[in-house]
């Protein structure tokens, strides 16, 4: 293989893992932002996810770690559903501090957990899995096809969402609730319940998300690890106007964006590294400018 | 006292408790001692006069600052989560102007850091105050991205431009001694908590008291009427609550870097962008109650740094017992909001 094959896999590889964190938490932060409600303690959720998933992967494995950070991700989300839904607080100043307390508290968790240095844990990962045929593909095969188990679970997703909010009663409902409650509960939904599934749901994926960030990216915990990631998941479903496929193509962008940072550093450009930090927050920003006038939120969102 | 202004001080102190109460659980549970560990941050906070002015009152002062900054824009109903960002704009314009006005005269010094960095947080707002009055972008997405360029920028100014003269640590050099705010003697509370009281007490005058408090309180409540009753120009009120909500954030940065740094660094401010909100929020707006709230933050993250020292409590546990407070105050709102609705109900029998 030439240096240039080689040098596009491993782009093409790392956009693909860096996106697969932000695909998982923008879709589930889709489905409740369909049904009306904007969570912005998706931030707090992945964070708990990824502690949990750092501390069940220490005990038993890779799988019980994804598993507790489903579970971790739908218990911060069920704090904001019960005061935002339950209680009709305000959604984004809930969401606010749902993300602030969980900062707090996988902080205090961690430092009493494992000391107060807060070493690096060695943890056990998810490994790539090579998809027998297709990884023989030149470029696309060693980059998308040689992933772990969670890329090609966050893939899946994409059909999944689609086919449940645009072909399912369910679906319906949601979007219903989404546009306007009072409209969907006239004829029939049960609005409240909707909301607060779409929510957990959403949590339940956030949590993976952070998951993938531990298990399949860094391979330890690190206070405050997932670094905005959860607002960028936010700005990703704006981006991708509310919609699966959209979802897919601006998580891309966002994996695109800061997977640069590696190539240009492996070119030994005299360029300051915050300049690659900052490039996909200048991205969104500028995109956010460009689709929102075009795209459409849905009416009844965070009211 | 009135019954109306009696309520909010009932909730706060009842969120207040809510929050301690889940931080004493949350000790008890993870095997802490929670009597030594509130000891612990009550004597942190006001164990002694020392204690008091140098802990606790040093970092009301950023809190109250950015409370008010993000209770401006609140109040017009734009919600500014970018205070921790505009307060690292205005901190390091501080830190440029500062080393730069060595021999000038203190006071002009002072004036010229503090005006630079309030027009910086104004700067660091205004992409968001575009994008919102052109494109619909929503302030909250945009103010809060801006937070993690903020902090590249300081990390980039640190190791690069504005680098100590020895480039040995990522941290700038001292301001001039002529940029640096007088201290009360015996302590490091410095003056800047004069302009806090003082600014709380403007701000306070303007909302209650001018046209321009009014057509804020009126766009915040809903935008839609009061453009439909065809007097207020909204975007214009919302863009400017913005814009001054970033002036007072990027002036809690330069009040920072003349008061307490002398010198900029990464991690400069622990969150004081984020805990401003529950500082505000708690006060519900109130600018003279944001002076309360703050102090009583201050009070909670000067006591978290001595309930690590002595009951070995990580700090960041009291960031729950603020999220505890926001979600109660929230809850304690829309419970009000019931009962209000019943009483009406109650006495209009229709």
């Amino acid at each position: 293989m030439t240096g240039e094959v080689v040098a596009l896999t491993g782009f093409v590889a790392a956009a693909i893992r860096i996106s697969t964190p932000l695909l998982l938490a923008a879709t589930g932060e889709m489905l409740n932002e369909r049904a009306g409600v904007i969570n912005l303690g998706v931030e707090g959720a992945m964070l708990a996810g990824a502690l949990a998933s750092a501390m069940g992967a220490a005990a038993g494995g890779p799988w019980a770690g994804a598993l507790l950070a489903v579970a971790a991700g739908v218990l911060v989300a069920g704090v904001f559903a019960a005061v935002a839904i339950g209680a009709r607080a305000d959604q984004i100043i809930s969401g606010t501090a749902i993300t602030l307390g969980s900062v707090g508290l996988t902080g205090a968790i961690y430092r009493t957990a494992f000391g107060p240095g807060g070493p690096g844990l060695s943890l056990p990962t998810f490994s790539a899995v090579p998809i027998p045929g297709l990884f023989e593909v030149p470029v696309l095969g060693p980059s998308l096809f040689n992933q772990p188990a969670l890329t090609y679970l966050a893939w899946l997703l994409v059909p999944m969402a689609w086919w449940f909010l645009f072909r399912s009663w369910w679906g319906l409902a949601l979007r219903a609730t989404g546009e306007s409650k009072d409209a969907a509960r006239a004829s029939g939904v049960p609005v409240r319940r909707v909301q607060v599934l779409a929510t957990l749901t959403g949590g339940a994926l956030s949590g993976l998300a952070g998951a993938t960030l531990v298990l399949a990216q860094v391979g330890t915990f690190a206070e405050k690890m997932t670094a905005g990631r959860g607002f960028i998941a936010i700005a990703i479903v704006v981006l991708g106007r509310w919609h699966p496929a959209g979802i897919l193509l601006a998580a891309l962008l966002f994996g695109a964006a800061n997977a640069l940072q590696f190539a240009f550093q492996a070119m030994r450009l005299s360029v300051p590294y915050q300049l690659f930090l900052v490039l996909p927050y200048g991205l969104t920003l500028l995109a956010l400018a460009g689709a929102v006038g075009k795209a459409k939120a849905p009416a009844g969102l965070g009211k | 006292m009135s019954r109306q202004s009696v309520t909010p001080v009932i909730t706060a102190l009842a969120a207040l408790g809510a929050g301690i109460g889940v931080l004493a659980i949350g000790l008890a549970a993870s095997g802490y001692d929670p009597i030594l560990g509130l000891g612990a941050l009550g004597r942190g906070a006001f164990g002694s006069w020392y204690n008091f002015t140098s802990a606790t009152l040093v970092r009301a002062v950023p809190l109250i600052l950015l409370g008010l900054g993000v209770a401006l824009a609140f109040r017009a109903g734009a919600l500014n989560v970018g205070a921790e960002g505009q307060f690292y704009a205005g901190a390091i314009v501080a830190t440029w102007v500062g080393i730069h006005v060595a021999g000038w005269p203190s006071a002009l010094a002072i004036g010229a850091v503090w005006g630079a960095a309030a027009v910086a947080g104004v700067l660091w707002i205004a992409l968001p105050v575009l994008l919102k009055v052109r494109f619909g972008v929503l302030e909250v997405i945009s103010t809060l991205l801006l937070n993690f360029v903020a902090e590249a920028a300081v990390s980039y100014a640190v190791t690069g431009p504005l680098q100590e003269a020895k480039r040995i640590y990522p941290q700038s050099d001292p301001i001039a001694a002529a940029a640096r705010l007088p201290l009360l003697p015996g302590s490091r509370l410095h003056g800047g908590i004069l302009l806090t009281v003082l600014l709380a007490a403007a701000l306070w005058f303007l909302f209650t008291r001018t046209r321009w408090g009014f057509r804020l309180k009126a766009v915040g409540l809903g935008p839609e009427a009061a453009r439909v009753s065809g007097r207020i120009p909204v975007k214009r009120v919302i863009a400017g609550a913005l814009l001054w909500s970033g002036a007072l954030a990027g002036l809690g940065g330069g009040v920072e870097i003349s008061g307490v740094t002398y010198t900029l660094f990464q991690n400069l401010s622990p969150g004081y962008g984020f805990t401003a909100i529950a500082v505000a929020l708690l006060a519900r707006l109130h600018p003279l109650g944001i002076v309360a709230t703050g102090i009583l933050f201050g009070a909670i993250e000067a006591g978290a740094q001595g309930m690590q020292r002595e009951a070995g409590v990580p700090a960041v546990a009291v960031q729950v017992a603020e999220a505890t407070i926001i979600l109660a105050v929230l809850l304690a709102e829309v419970l009000a909001r019931r009962s209000a609705a019943r009483t009406v109900r109650a006495e209009d029998p229709a």
